[in-house]
């Protein structure tokens, strides 16, 4: 159909940079999917012990030098290496574009409790006296962290802000982008989400402590979002960032494009602190369709959510059945199955996973389905092996978060008007 | 500990903050952070090596003492006496 904006209001995303559990950029990561290979292994953690964990493995030297990488926080670290990556791959070198109307925005679940346990533990071994306190805990504790790292590293003198959205905060941060691009208020945004939780004890113990926290023999077999012997979340580290252009200055300087952001909602359950609400999440996606002028029978891929928690799977579920009820070509899959939970880059990570389908016409599958939970068998759910279709032309990623918060983001296909 | 060895200690601290910390043409009586990519939160962590190394309390006031080589080790000498 013909859009509705003009291309001077429509938003392209032209570049990828990630890291994610098994795969430090999106060829690797989309071919991991496709594979289902799961990029879980396991980390030991100060009180914790041996737990099931999706760690990153990039090459954190590239774009920075391991004193700056010292002196920063891992997030800093992982957003650093997403944002010049993105740039890269869109081919942005700031001929085209001014730093000084660039903006960064970066989703983040949290920010600082890996750093402050760390000194905690710290001043620790030094009876607690507070003057073994680090110098360093302020600039790298502040939430705007990671996403200064990234302005400072590359030169960046336009805003840079972290967009708080517990696990819905990626897909918050695609939203914050578009709306500055629509606004005027940035020529280029580089926006996406990261997460340095597996750092912390604390994050790992509080979801064990509310029964989620995933447990498996088989690392790689913890995280089974939809399936009836799912026992809770796999905990993960990683990071994507995504460049968006308003559409005229993308095709000007003929830019590559991987879609078009053409529907968001976001909206509150007003409800509970953790679980959450179907129907709400239903009026989400509901919010996002209509932006994007598309009926749930237009969406080709919706990523789910799903963390593999029994509440929360059977929840979406619910609201996806509702909300896609009939809709006979619309496909379901869930990319934690295969990198766990990256809490505040699950959300962009996810759809990064999801958008070469408009390339390669494949719906990756959700793994380690090997007992579907009979109240998770959604029609169109992908599971084990990859879907082919003739096309696809719309993915609809759905991300959720504590305190309920809902986020949706609809990418279509690129079609010029 | 000798002046020779408090110096060591120094530019070891120096190494650990910057690998690429390059100290051969390093005059000893001129500001460290003018020869070298050092900046202000570089400089506390030298202080709070020193601290955790050797338990020793640097009171701000006292930090310009700590700007060159020489200065460092002219100062340090004698609370390192006995270490």
């Amino acid at each position: 159909m013909m859009n509705q904006h003009t291309e001077h209001q429509r938003i392209v995303i032209t570049g990828v940079g990630l890291t994610a559990p098994g795969a430090a950029n999106l060829t690797d990561f989309r071919a991991n999917l496709l594979a289902g290979k799961s990029g879980i292994s396991t980390i030991d953690l100060r009180y914790m012990g041996v737990h099931p964990a999706g760690l990153c493995t990039f090459a954190e030297t590239r774009y920075r030098k391991k004193r700056e990488n010292s002196r920063g926080t891992r997030a800093g670290c992982i957003g650093v290496y997403c944002a010049n990556e993105a740039l890269v791959d869109a081919g942005v070198d700031f001929s085209e574009y001014d730093r000084a109307a660039t903006g960064v925005y970066i989703g983040l679940t949290e920010h600082g409790t890996v750093e402050t346990e760390n000194e905690v533990y710290n001043v620790g071994q030094y009876a607690n006296d507070v003057n073994y306190w680090t110098h360093h805990h302020n600039p790298r504790t502040v939430l705007n962290n990671p996403a200064g790292e990234i302005t400072m590293n590359l030169g960046i003198t336009g805003p840079h802000y972290a967009i708080g959205a517990a696990c819905a905060a990626g897909n918050a941060a695609l939203i914050q982008g578009v709306q500055m691009l629509r606004l005027g208020e940035v020529d280029l945004a580089l926006c996406g989400g990261i997460s340095e939780c597996v750092g912390s004890f604390g994050i790992f113990a509080s979801f064990r402590a509310q029964g989620a926290l995933a447990e498996h023999e088989d690392p790689t077999k913890a995280s089974r979002p939809f399936d009836l012997d799912r026992n809770g979340i796999v905990i993960s580290e990683g990071g994507c960032v995504f460049t968006l252009e308003r559409l005229d200055r993308a095709l000007a300087r003929g830019a590559k494009i991987y879609g078009e952001i053409t529907g968001y909602g976001m909206n509150s359950d007003a409800r509970d602190f953790v679980l959450p609400y179907g129907p709400r999440q239903r009026q989400c996606m509901e919010m996002a369709l209509k932006r994007a002028d598309l009926r749930p029978a237009d969406v080709t891929i919706l990523n789910a959510h799903a963390t593999g928690t029994k509440q929360g799977d059977i929840e979406e579920c619910n609201a996806i059945r509702e909300t896609f009820a009939g809709c006979e070509n619309t496909w379901i899959n869930n990319t934690k199955s295969s990198i766990g939970h990256a809490m505040g880059a699950a959300g962009v990570l996810e759809l990064a996973g999801n958008l070469p389908s408009f390339a390669d016409n494949m719906v990756h599958p959700t793994i380690n389905l090997d007992n579907l939970d009979p109240e998770c068998a959604l029609p169109g759910l992908v599971a084990n092996i990859p879907q082919q279709l003739p096309q696809v032309d719309a993915i609809l990623n759905n991300s959720f978060g504590m305190l309920g918060i809902n986020s949706v983001v609809i990418v279509e296909r690129f079609v010029a008007n | 500990m000798t002046r020779e060895e408090i110096k060591d200690v120094i530019l070891e601290i120096i190494a650990d903050i910057d690998e690429e910390a390059d100290f051969a043409q390093l005059d000893a009586d001129a500001p460290l952070r003018d020869q070298l990519d050092l900046d202000s939160m570089d400089f506390l962590d030298i202080v709070m090596e020193l601290r955790k190394r050797y338990k020793m309390q640097i009171p701000e006031e006292e930090y310009p003492q700590l700007a060159t080589l020489t200065s460092c080790v002219n100062y340090l000498e004698p609370k390192l006496k006995d270490v």
